[in-house]
């Protein structure tokens, strides 16, 4: 799960780290009572979406009168903002936050990942803020400066002032750093993060180091213990679909093809889209219907894969381990009968009871193809959505 | 010969009288497994599917001998099931568990290293030898006792390669799920040293995903130490950047982990590799000459 920026420096604001005063609003008059409540000259406007670009995409803007920040949330609010990182939609703007401005002297660049390789959350570092860090780290990956913190002690000071003197900061500014970097480790833990990123932290005219913008992605197998960010959750910038099979613990991912795809197993239903495309057809979607693949689940990813109006035929593929494909075949008849598919549907099953599955399915009289292997499938659900 | 278990390995099961610890330690003792106990906090001293119930692993490990537990208890109660479990002796955990948090796992890997503890999972359907012994989610009647190693990071893709070793009458020395989460206890790695050490294992199987670099480590790894012949399928060719493919490690991120990144480094270890995941079997038979 994403956090909107407004949100990510609400928690580093409860750590006691340096952001601008803002007020996220949902509407114009607010924005201008908030730019008036700030106080300043100066304000800059952001749109919250869940996707970074926004700046170029022209979601942020500097202001200088309260009615400027009211007239630009007016003219994002309720719009969508197409970016780099979003598809031709873009993300739905419901948020607006309105900070005061900041004088920018520097702009470096702070983050944190869980890192696979090393099996170690790593903060990475680096002068080059304020723009895209994977570049940075392709072009100039010496400028990546990295602490590596051992999950038994975690963070310590020393690996703080390590970054901050590698990256040449001042003695004043090295103190600052330090709290910052043991601030966002603490949080990072606290809120079972698998990604922080500031960018840029900025050095003020001041000298001072200050978080201008902030990103926060987090595990979501941890959302259980995590309460306070479940409340942070905003459904409206994730894929309605995607949503809604999540409700029903269905993993679904919308694609733009025409071959709806359910399968059991996360492996097998990648290799189950892969083989489509192999064959010549295009994957309308990514859905794993879980080890049961009940009567309900069934039902439930039918109507899920059927709402997107490309699928001209859906491919089932079901390898039926420690449950018998009859009872699986028969759940899948109870479900294209009550959800009244009329595409084509073709059901490979494998395993327990394999053949009397297929017989079930054959018998039932409705337009479901029984596939006799992975490969036969394929081949029979490209050519029953109209061929490759 | 086979690797990690065989027909002497003694087992416990921690989550035991749950639904999951209940149903699949049936289906283990069943296969022929040498289930010796389980643990379940509260009930030592009662008997579950005619085996004693301990309230400690340490004290199952000490009545019992156990070489490896499995555990099926709910994600968030995993690091402390798999912290307990490596403290106690035992020397081999498989964690079939999906959902543990990825901070709970950095710990409970680490400290599973300290103590020289193997880990596999968690995210897994588990180990087994055919014939012999069999922990986890498997179906264990789709196996056969053979010479093919399978190492994969997904459950159903294990089945798939299984059944076309077994459809080619190749059957399997052991398999193995190292699993789909980010932080895994065992990575391709452990599990390919102990294949080409194994002299049963004629040939093995790897079953990779979008995600991570493990594949890519995997394939320079081989380059260096197995001998043995690989066939390799990756999958996810498919998927789109950035999006969480079910698991939680299959993630396209910043460009990195593609299937084709993984497909190229494996080709260029001299791997077989095949697009398909229907030819598996078939690729085994043409590299090997079976």
């Amino acid at each position: 799960m994403n956090l909107h920026e407004y949100q990510a420096k609400q928690l580093f604001a409860e750590y006691g780290l340096p952001v601008s005063t803002g007020i996220a609003v949902d509407n114009g008059p607010d924005a201008k009572a908030a730019a008036e409540k700030i106080g300043g000259d100066k304000w800059v406007v952001k749109a919250q979406v869940h996707a970074g670009g926004r700046g170029k995409a022209g979601g942020v803007r500097l202001v200088d009168s309260p009615a400027e920040a009211q007239s630009f949330a007016e003219e994002w609010l309720g719009k969508n903002l197409v970016t780099y990182q979003t598809d031709a939609n873009g993300q739905p703007v419901s948020k607006i936050l309105v900070e005061s401005c900041t004088d920018i002297a520097q702009e470096l660049y702070l983050g944190a990942v869980v890192d696979r390789a090393t099996r170690r959350i790593v903060f990475m570092a680096s002068t080059e803020g304020g723009v895209e860090i994977e570049k940075v780290a392709e072009e100039t990956p010496e400028k990546i400066l990295k602490a590596i913190i051992d999950p038994m002690t975690g963070a310590q000071p020393f690996q703080g002032r390590d970054l901050a003197f590698r990256l040449g900061l001042n003695s004043d500014q090295v103190k600052q750093f330090t709290k910052l970097f043991l601030g966002l480790a603490k949080l990072f833990e606290d809120f079972d993060l698998a990604l922080l990123e500031i960018n840029p932290l900025v050095i003020t005219d001041q000298g001072n180091l200050h978080c201008l913008d902030g990103k926060i992605n987090i595990d979501s197998n941890a959302m259980y213990r995590q309460p306070k960010l479940k409340e942070m959750h905003d459904p409206s910038q994730e894929d309605a679909r995607e949503a809604h099979a999540a409700e029903w613990e269905l993993n679904y991912v919308a694609l733009d093809g025409n071959i709806g795809c359910m399968v059991n197993g996360a492996g097998l239903a990648m290799g189950t889209m892969d083989i489509v495309q192999l064959h010549g057809g295009s994957p309308a979607n990514f859905l794993d219907v879980g080890g049961g693949a009940t009567k309900e689940r069934v039902t439930e990813a039918f109507k899920i894969i059927l709402s997107d109006t490309n699928v001209k035929a859906v491919l089932v593929n079901i390898f039926g381990g420690i449950v018998r494909c009859d009872l699986i075949a028969e759940g899948i008849i109870g479900a294209v009968h009550e959800v009244g598919v009329e595409v084509p549907v073709v059901v490979r099953l494998e395993g327990n009871n394999a053949e009397l599955g297929r017989q079930v399915l054959s018998d039932s009289g409705l337009n479901i193809i029984a596939a006799t292997s992975l490969t036969d499938a394929a081949e029979k659900v490209v050519a029953a959505a109209g061929g490759a | 010969m086979s690797i990690l278990i065989d027909k002497n390995t003694k087992v416990i099961c921690q989550g035991f009288t749950g639904a999951q610890g209940t149903f699949h330690s049936e289906q283990a003792i069943e296969y022929g497994t040498q289930m010796v106990g389980g643990v379940t906090p509260g009930k030592g001293g009662q008997t579950h599917l005619g085996l004693p119930v301990f309230n400690t692993v340490a004290e199952a490990y000490a009545a019992t001998q156990a070489d490896a537990s499995v555990i099926y208890v709910p994600a968030p109660f995993c690091k402390d099931s798999i912290l307990e479990a490596a403290e106690s002796g035992i020397k081999l955990i498989v964690c079939i568990t999906e959902g543990i948090p990825t901070l709970d796992m950095l710990v409970a890997k680490e400290r599973c290293d300290q103590l020289g503890v193997r880990l596999i999972g968690p995210n897994c359907p588990g180990v087994i030898t055919p014939g012999e012994c069999k922990i986890g989610i498997m179906p264990g009647h789709i196996h056969l006792p053979g010479k093919v190693g399978i190492v994969s990071r997904s459950g159903t893709l294990t089945y798939e390669a299984v059944k076309q070793t077994t459809d080619y009458g190749f059957g399997q020395s052991s398999c193995v799920g190292i699993g789909g989460d980010p932080i895994p206890g065992s990575n391709f790695i452990d599990i390919l040293a102990m294949f080409q050490a194994d002299p049963k294992t004629e040939a093995i199987v790897m079953i990779g995903e979008i995600g991570g670099t493990a594949e890519e480590e995997a394939a320079a790894y081989i380059k260096k130490n197995v001998t043995k012949p690989v066939v390799a399928y990756i999958a996810g060719v498919t998927a789109p950047p950035g999006k969480r493919m079910g698991h939680a490690g299959a993630i396209i991120s910043g460009g990195k982990g593609t299937a084709d990144d993984k497909f190229a480094a494996l080709q260029d270890a001299g791997v077989k590799t095949v697009r398909s995941l229907a030819e598996i079997g078939n690729g085994l038979k043409e590299l090997t000459g079976w």
